[in-house]
């Protein structure tokens, strides 16, 4: 292959990131100007921020954010590594069946599963709230935690347990012992990427939360949907660093270009 | 025997607490929803009876089947966007650039992806227009540059899509690309072959379940967006998603959002009966 080719491929890429970047580096820039209403030349101020430490609203939908998203981290986790558990040291009858029910939270349009399951939870009495909130993303979180977890599984196989039982050990101090410190990488990134799928869904919890309780994505948008203000560049701002961070966290935890 | 008990025991406390949760969350949900759509009205709301009128209403309705063709569309064109810039980005990733550099721009792509979508089709609204910081430096270095006001349009839809989705057809493309012998194009090469002979015979057709689950991946969730239409589309953004979406927050005709939610489910499914053969046999003919 040429020189020539070579850097022609190489910028071809860089201009792909720019795409995706330069969108995201704008609104986080603007966040950061003066004026209420984007006007240019840009003059360096963080009244936005401050503002933000000022709205009850949006400091209560953080809030709810964060909760939700903790919870639905250790509930998807627990679970998911659980069945993950089942999936890589048993073999039993119907065990496709049931990596295929996975499936549905993950190629069916959220649109359908956020209104399917509005139209479920208040049939039954479950109504809307965070409490449905929290039930729908869980749903949402396990498909990917059961992926990340069996994935780290699949690269040690079940001698270790196999050996630790056949030297006496009891089943919980093998899975507390020997399972678990082997999972434990594994466990942790699909920990990360739940908190991170619960922090940034928005329709699920825009169909499932009721009017006067919100949380942070609902609350971007209706403020979107009124105007746009420079607090709202302030709020994405942040949303979007943490959310970026979390990833990147996990990307190291979980080797996921597939190369080692 | 007491050990294929204890085993079975074993699993289903196992598996059986989140495959609860799934019932109770996904699958119960939508057979509820597909209970709804055959509905005159909610049962919350008055005594429902059987019927199809909903389906009927779809099917007769130009303003749902218009829709229907203008949310297909909208996913026919995002998803051909995505390919056009994603396949060339994915090959240079799998070809070019080498190891800790591919490893490094291989997390760069995807990042976006897994990142708040609400937040980045927002943050488009910042750079669509002529006066925002990229329209006048544009207009500050090039005087006659054309103008850059698309939001409020079709194409600013497509833009904040083609965005959304991107790094994901990079992903499953560089995935299928990467495993693709090199030496397949050498010996295809060194018998004659012309670069172009070579990406029509060999690499397209290695790569084409890459192609199709990107393809896939995109297509789906495009049908089904309300948001970005919302947000960047202003007049524009009448689709099917955002009809359902109005059924259930504005209009609160439930069974119609439904039934309507069904005919969506359905093209879904249909296209992935479709589509499914064709992946296997070409994960099978690699593996073979």
């Amino acid at each position: 292959m040429s020189r020539m080719f070579g850097v022609l491929a190489r910028s071809y890429l860089g201009l792909v990131l720019l795409f995706l970047y330069v969108p995201i580096l704008v609104m986080m820039i603007m966040a950061f100007n003066k004026s209420p209403l984007y006007m240019l030349p840009f003059r360096f101020d963080t009244v936005w921020f401050g503002k933000l430490a000022e709205n009850e609203r949006l400091l209560r939908a953080t809030w709810n954010s964060v909760w939700i998203a903790l919870a639905n981290m250790a509930i998807a986790t627990s679970l998911g590594t659980m069945v993950a558990l089942a999936f890589a040291r048993y073999d039993f009858p119907g065990k496709r069946f049931l990596q295929g029910l996975l499936m549905p939270p993950l190629v069916i349009p959220w649109l359908i599963t956020g209104t399917a399951m509005l139209i479920f939870f208040f049939w039954t009495g479950i109504g809307r709230g965070l409490h449905s909130i929290l039930l729908g993303h869980v749903a949402l979180s396990l498909p990917y935690v059961v992926i990340v977890i069996s994935a780290r599984m699949q690269s040690f196989g079940a001698v270790f347990e196999e050996a630790a039982a056949s030297l006496g050990a009891t089943p919980w101090q093998v899975f507390r012992r020997v399972s678990l410190p082997l999972m434990a990488p594994g466990i942790v990134a699909a920990a990360l990427f739940a908190f991170a799928i619960s922090f940034d869904q928005f329709v699920i919890s825009y169909f499932l939360a009721p009017v006067g309780i919100s949380i942070l994505p609902v609350e971007i948008y209706s403020s979107i949907r009124q105007g746009f203000t420079p607090e709202i560049n302030a709020i994405s701002t942040i949303v979007i660093l943490v959310s970026m961070a979390l990833m990147i966290a996990f990307a190291r935890l979980s080797s996921f270009s597939g190369e080692r | 025997m007491t050990t294929t008990a204890a085993r079975n025991r074993a699993i289903l406390w196992l598996a059986g607490p989140a495959y609860l949760w799934l019932l109770a969350t996904v699958l119960l949900p939508l057979a509820a929803m597909l209970y709804f759509s055959f509905l005159t009205v909610s049962p919350l709301s008055g005594t429902p009876e059987f019927t199809l009128a909903h389906y009927r209403t779809f099917f007769t309705q130009e303003v749902y089947l218009v829709n229907a063709g203008r949310s297909m569309m909208l996913g026919l064109h995002v998803t051909l966007l995505c390919l056009a810039f994603g396949y060339p980005a994915a090959w240079v990733l799998a070809r070019v650039i080498k190891n800790r550099w591919r490893e490094a721009m291989l997390l760069l792509v995807v990042l976006p992806f897994w990142s708040n979508g609400l937040v980045r089709t927002f943050s488009w609204t910042m750079v669509l227009t002529d006066y925002g910081l990229i329209g006048r430096a544009l207009h500050a270095v090039w005087p006659g540059a054309p103008s850059i006001e698309i939001m409020n349009s079709y194409p600013a839809i497509l833009v904040g899509l083609t965005h959304a989705y991107l790094p994901y057809v990079v992903l499953t493309c560089y995935v299928s690309l990467q495993g693709i012998n090199p030496s397949l194009t050498e010996a295809a090469r060194s018998l004659g072959a012309s670069w172009g002979q070579v990406f029509l015979r060999v690499i397209l057709p290695l790569s084409l379940p890459g192609i199709i689950a990107g393809a896939m991946l995109t297509f789906v969730p495009v049908m089904g967006s309300f948001m970005e239409p919302r947000i960047l589309g202003g007049t524009q953004a009448i689709m099917l998603g955002t009809l359902i979406e109005n059924q259930f927050t504005a209009a609160f005709n439930w069974p119609l959002g439904a039934a309507l939610g069904f005919v969506m489910l359905g093209a879904v499914f249909l296209l992935m009966a479709l589509f499914w053969p064709l992946i296997r046999r070409h994960v099978q003919g690699v593996a073979a």
